[in-house]
């Protein structure tokens, strides 16, 4: 659960910090810096976690910690903006302010993947919170096996971290293998769906984590090729969303039948989703 | 050096088939290559031949008027292209270009189909291992289909 960097004490209550920067990484989504510089330690957080996100008189949004776990000093979410909230938040601009409690959630294991090979499987805004645990392998690359990347989004454009994809494309420590639904002549990638990527990977199943984020469509499509690869349901684990108001196990806004994806995930193996992935919410 | 391609036996569409079985539908094989950029289909041409690929990747593609060429999904090594050749007017509808170098094996349609074009009897290995290829792509379009990362992730 929570890692308690921000207030435990009132676990409902933001914290107001300044937004230092703002990034735009597409057309509807952006990437904001928090200012935690006057915090002892920074903003510690673990790769999977979310914090809620308040926009002042408008409302509070769960949204991914997108930056690097190693760099505690610096405050990372990417955010797309659907609604009235994520609009809101987009409209702060660069010394506004935010209310954020967090950070929140399950997050990905990290631990128990060290010595396997490691697939991250993202679609669209699914990179967000998979970007930390990029970050974090490379950052201890030698506890870790093969480490793959496979990404999928709608077109080229709507690809987050550009930049960052080409580089880390050319870094030999990690595979990286991108796929869009479809392209114009000049994308030199591959074009289709995500599950078809892992057909090119030489998996080797006995040895594989699987860490997946991405529309719930694409990963139950990605589970099923992953078991067909062999890869077992407990090593298959996928990040979940759904709507949430409280955000540390209340109000049961987020439940899934057994679980409060707030507390028990917002990471969860498939072995125990199974049953509840095809739930629909109410 | 470069490295020895698998033989034909061993390609994914083929594999675990008897040697007759390879035979009957590969009846008259090529191997080709082709050069990043080449054209291995055109739209509109006679469609006379399965490709089963090996090394490269292709993309097929459909030119939309005044928006140009798009992509519409990638194949690589050890999938198959071409179906166009099972039913008339036996036409390619679609481009599928090398992105990168592609080295195939060529079957000649009129042995797969077997001795009647009008009314092909397909081997029936053969014609349960192209369902399996037509059921998976169905699967792949329906999903590309749902364009699933519209909004939200
Ligand atoms: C654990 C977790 C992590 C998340 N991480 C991110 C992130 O890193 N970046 C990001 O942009 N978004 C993330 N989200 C989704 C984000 O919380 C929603 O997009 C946001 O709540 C929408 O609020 P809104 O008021 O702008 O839109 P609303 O007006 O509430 O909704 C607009 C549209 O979005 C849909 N929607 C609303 N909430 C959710 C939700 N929780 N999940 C899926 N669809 C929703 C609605 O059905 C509607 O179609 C995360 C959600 C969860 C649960
Ligand atoms: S959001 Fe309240 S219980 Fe999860």
């Amino acid at each position: 659960m929570s890692t308690g960097a921000l207030s435990t004490a009132q676990p409902m209550a933001p914290v107001p910090l300044r937004v230092r920067s703002l990034r735009r990484e597409s057309a509807d989504t952006f990437t904001v810096s928090l200012d935690v510089s006057g915090r002892p330690g920074g903003f510690p957080f673990q790769p999977g976690q979310f914090n809620m996100l308040y926009a002042l008189g408008v409302g509070e949004v769960p949204i991914s910690i997108s930056g690097d776990p190693g760099r505690p000093g610096e405050l990372l979410h990417t955010i797309r903006v659907v609604g009235s909230v994520t609009e809101a938040l987009r409209r702060v601009g660069r010394g506004g302010w935010m209310g954020v409690r967090g950070p929140y959630g399950r997050p990905w294991p990290l631990e128990e993947a060290r010595g396997l090979d490691v697939v991250v499987v993202a679609g669209g805004l699914g990179l967000a919170p998979l970007r930390s645990v990029i970050l974090h392998l490379l950052r201890h690359r030698e506890a870790y096996g093969r480490v793959s990347l496979l990404v999928g989004a709608r077109s080229p454009e709507g690809l987050l971290y550009r930049r960052e994809l080409a580089r880390w494309g050319k870094d030999p420590r990690l595979k990286v293998l991108i796929t869009v639904d479809q392209a114009g002549p000049e994308w030199k990638e591959h074009v289709g769906v995500v599950p078809a990527l892992l057909r090119d990977m030489a998996l080797d199943a006995s040895r594989t984590v699987a860490l997946m984020c991405g529309p719930e469509v694409m990963m139950r499509f990605t589970v099923r090729e992953l078991e067909r690869l062999g890869v077992p349901d407990t090593r298959i684990h996928l990040s979940l969303e759904r709507n949430m108001k409280c955000a540390v196990g209340f109000c049961g806004h987020c439940q899934l039948v057994p679980f409060f994806v707030c507390k028990d995930g917002p990471v969860l193996p498939y072995d125990r989703l199974r049953p509840f992935l095809h739930v629909r919410e109410v | 050096m470069a490295l020895a391609l698998a033989p034909l036996e061993e390609h994914p569409f083929l594999r675990g088939l008897s040697p007759a079985q390879v035979k009957a539908i590969a009846c008259e094989v090529r191997e080709e290559s082709f050069p990043a950029g080449a054209l291995l289909l055109r739209e509109g041409d006679e469609a006379r031949t399965l490709f089963l690929l090996r090394t490269g990747r292709v993309s097929l593609e459909l030119n939309i008027p005044g928006q140009g060429p798009r992509q519409l999904e990638s194949l690589k090594g050890g999938d198959i292209l071409g179906l166009s050749w099972l039913f008339p007017p036996y036409r390619w509808h679609l481009d599928a270009r090398a992105v990168e170098p592609v080295e195939v094996f060529a079957l000649d349609a009129a042995c797969l189909r077997g001795p009647s074009p009008e009314h092909p009897v397909l081997e029936p290995a053969l014609a349960m291992r192209l369902v399996r290829q037509l059921y998976e792509r169905l699967e792949r379009v329906r999903m590309q289909r749902l364009d699933l990362y519209k909004g939200g992730a």
